[in-house]
């Protein structure tokens, strides 16, 4: 057991699969000599050479069609795209392609690739560089997507990826890159569409993913000092998504309130709260709320921002509310 | 190229292949379209005819496991690089047997064990599939080369110009082909690109030709350099075919944005029937001709049978074939 930073955990699970899968490879744009905007890929070129880790030049559509392409030649490409936003982009080789080619082909091939590629605002980035878009993709057929929350399920969600032979968008949130915790190397593989329960609690459920755990458990804890008991769910994957999981923990606690970065409006937090609605209504006893950003571009503005994204707080109000 | 000098590394043997690739994806394509018109065929099919000289000519130039990427228009694409005629005529016509099981059609047809990575309902999207192909092939040292058919429609598309930048960049193999039509859809191409494929493959340093397109040994001739090129790490070649689409963009295409001096002058640019005179010349016989075409044929009112003997198919099974079922270990 170690202690590493969310960035270097990404970076050892590259590094692992580069060394055991001769098939693996990495490319992106300034992934190799640059080692990557947040250092990411720092080294990979070294140790794995230029036939295999690769700087692109910048055309993200080509860079994740051609992973594509390589995918169903024979290759495990895990490509980065160094900002989320980015991916608008890139949307035909993800949709059109990677998504259908499984499908639409007869099963005749998958698509084993993983893209990475970083969301979420809190580092003044503004509206191009902050933006959380994974009900994008959650919403297309084919595609998986995982978002882990803290540096050992970095680590083990990112092996599992690149071993899935479907396309994987594995989302980091780029303000945890400098985010420090304990990683287990030998721990088992965690297997993508299993929630984790980040924290047991029987008044209210709070289900989110990625960096918004960290929010949700935060407000869990200022909660727990009032003698309220939230229980936090780490979806770690949101497509595929662990219902039943969620459900389990509603049925304890009556209660649901649903947490993302990501804008409030057709977000994931909908789809999670249309389906505990539908097959969990029994066990309710409050309506669920979403707390989210509101329906609104990520400003830039310091003030701005801070506004914008949810916090503890706004989490703790949602929890009074479903428990009023 | 002097057509007198074309079809120098076409071997004597190989002619007659070529007449029967040609006249497979013709009567092929003429079924379908008679398909279509009876309702047999669902959906959208875009036709080739006219253009038979450009995909023969450059999948005999080559290798099983070369692989090759398509367009919307890749009926020709699919039969010259080996998809089986029965489980082509199954998909297009939307059954379970089909190459596809019925869920892609004319559209998506692959076929993974000939290296065929699919039709594309995206104009321009094979090109990067291709690119990527081709650094599988780099990466895994395998001595294959990636090629991609796309139209003079796919010019104005940035995925072409992001394609070959990388390609060059990278060296990679494959051969770039533009089968040249004059016709982006419903508009002409004078109208849909002010450059010229040609000078765009120079602008990133990529070798290339220009053949006449109707004719299947000066194809053939120029891909088997190309290719080779390709192939013994020369990077990237672009390779331009100038051919005639003779249908309309898709099949029951009224076509009223063409001349009727363009469409009645068609029939003179035949690959095939240009094809047919020069074998005469080579002294093949017409009764060796005819056999070739009574073979093409049988095969094609055999598939057409096969194709009616089609079950729907499983709505259950396609539902769950979205992702990969993985086996428990």
């Amino acid at each position: 057991m170690a202690e590493v930073r969310f960035a270097k955990a990404i970076n050892m699970a590259l590094d692992e699969t580069l060394t055991k899968d001769p098939s693996v490879v990495v490319f992106g744009e300034d992934v190799a000599h640059a080692g990557g905007p947040f250092g990411v890929t720092r080294g990979l070129l070294d140790t794995h050479g230029e036939l295999r880790v690769r700087d692109t030049p910048i055309s993200e559509a080509t860079i994740v069609s051609a992973a594509v392409g390589a995918a169903m030649s024979g290759l495990k490409p895990v490509v980065e795209i160094m900002f989320m936003d980015f991916v608008a982009i890139a949307m035909d080789g993800l949709v059109n392609q990677a998504a259908k080619a499984r499908f639409m082909f007869g099963g005749q091939c998958s698509v084993p690739m993983v893209l990475r590629t970083p969301h979420g605002g809190g580092v003044n980035a503004g509206p191009q560089h902050s933006q959380c878009l994974e009900a994008w993709f959650a919403h297309i057929p084919g595609l998986k997507v995982v978002v882990p929350s803290n540096p050992s399920d970095a680590y083990q969600l990112l092996k599992a990826a690149i071993l899935d032979p479907d396309p994987v968008i594995f989302i980091e949130n780029k303000a945890m890159y400098s985010m420090k915790g304990d990683l287990d190397e030998a721990a088992p593989a965690i297997e993508i569409g299993k929630a984790h329960i980040a924290r047991a609690g029987d008044d209210v459920t709070i289900v989110s993913y990625g960096a918004a755990v960290n929010t949700a458990l935060a407000a869990a804890a200022t909660l727990a000092e009032r003698d309220i008991e939230a229980e936090v769910v780490d979806l770690r994957s949101i497509q595929p998504w662990d219902e039943e999981t969620v459900l389990q923990s509603l049925s304890r606690t009556h209660r649901l309130v649903i947490l993302h970065e990501a804008v409030t409006n057709f977000g994931v937090g909908a789809e999670i709260a249309a389906r505990m609605a539908d097959i969990g209504f029994d066990e309710l006893d409050a309506p669920i709320i979403r707390v989210g950003a509101p329906f609104m571009p990520v400003p830039f503005a310091k003030s701005l921002e801070s506004r914008y994204l949810p916090d503890a707080d706004d989490v703790i109000a949602a929890v009074e509310k479903v428990l009023a | 190229m002097k057509s007198r000098k074309a079809g120098n590394t076409a071997a004597k043997s190989q002619l007659l292949e070529f007449y029967e690739r040609m006249l497979l994806v013709r009567e092929a394509e003429n079924k379908l379209s008679a398909l279509f018109a009876d309702g047999e065929v669902p959906g959208f099919i875009h036709l080739s005819v006219g253009q038979e000289a450009v995909c023969v000519g450059i999948t005999s130039a080559l290798e099983a496991r070369d692989t090759l990427a398509s367009n919307h228009r890749g009926h020709g694409h699919a039969l010259s690089k080996g998809v089986d005629l029965e489980t082509f005529f199954l998909e297009i016509m939307g059954k379970e047997e089909g190459i596809c099981g019925g869920r892609g059609g004319s559209m998506h047809v692959a076929d993974m064990s000939v290296g065929m990575l699919g039709a594309n309902g995206i104009v321009g999207a094979g090109i990067p599939l291709a690119v990527g192909s081709a650094l599988a092939h780099q990466v895994r040292q395998n001595d294959a080369v990636a090629v991609v058919f796309f139209g003079d429609g796919a010019l104005a598309e940035g995925v072409l110009h992001e394609s070959l930048n990388l390609a060059a960049l990278w060296k990679l193999p494959v051969l770039f082909v533009c089968e040249n039509n004059g016709w982006s859809e419903f508009s002409p191409a004078s109208k849909q690109f002010i450059a010229n494929v040609r000078d765009l493959a120079t602008a990133f340093s990529i070798p290339s030709k220009k053949v006449d397109g109707n004719a299947v040994l000066e194809v053939h001739d120029a891909a088997v350099g190309l290719v080779n090129a390709a192939r013994n790490g020369e990077g990237p070649q672009l390779l331009e075919c100038i051919t005639h689409r003779w249908r309309g963009h898709f099949e029951g295409d009224p076509q009223k944005y063409r001349s009727e001096d363009e469409m009645s002058g068609l029939a003179d640019h035949d690959p095939i029937a240009a094809f047919e005179a020069l074998l005469e010349k080579k002294k093949v016989s017409k009764a060796d001709m005819q056999e070739v075409r009574d073979r093409i044929e049988e095969q094609i009112t055999r598939a057409v049978e096969a194709g009616r003997a089609g079950s729907a198919p499983d709505f259950e099974r396609a539902k769950t074939d979205v992702y990969t079922v993985r086996e428990a270990v």
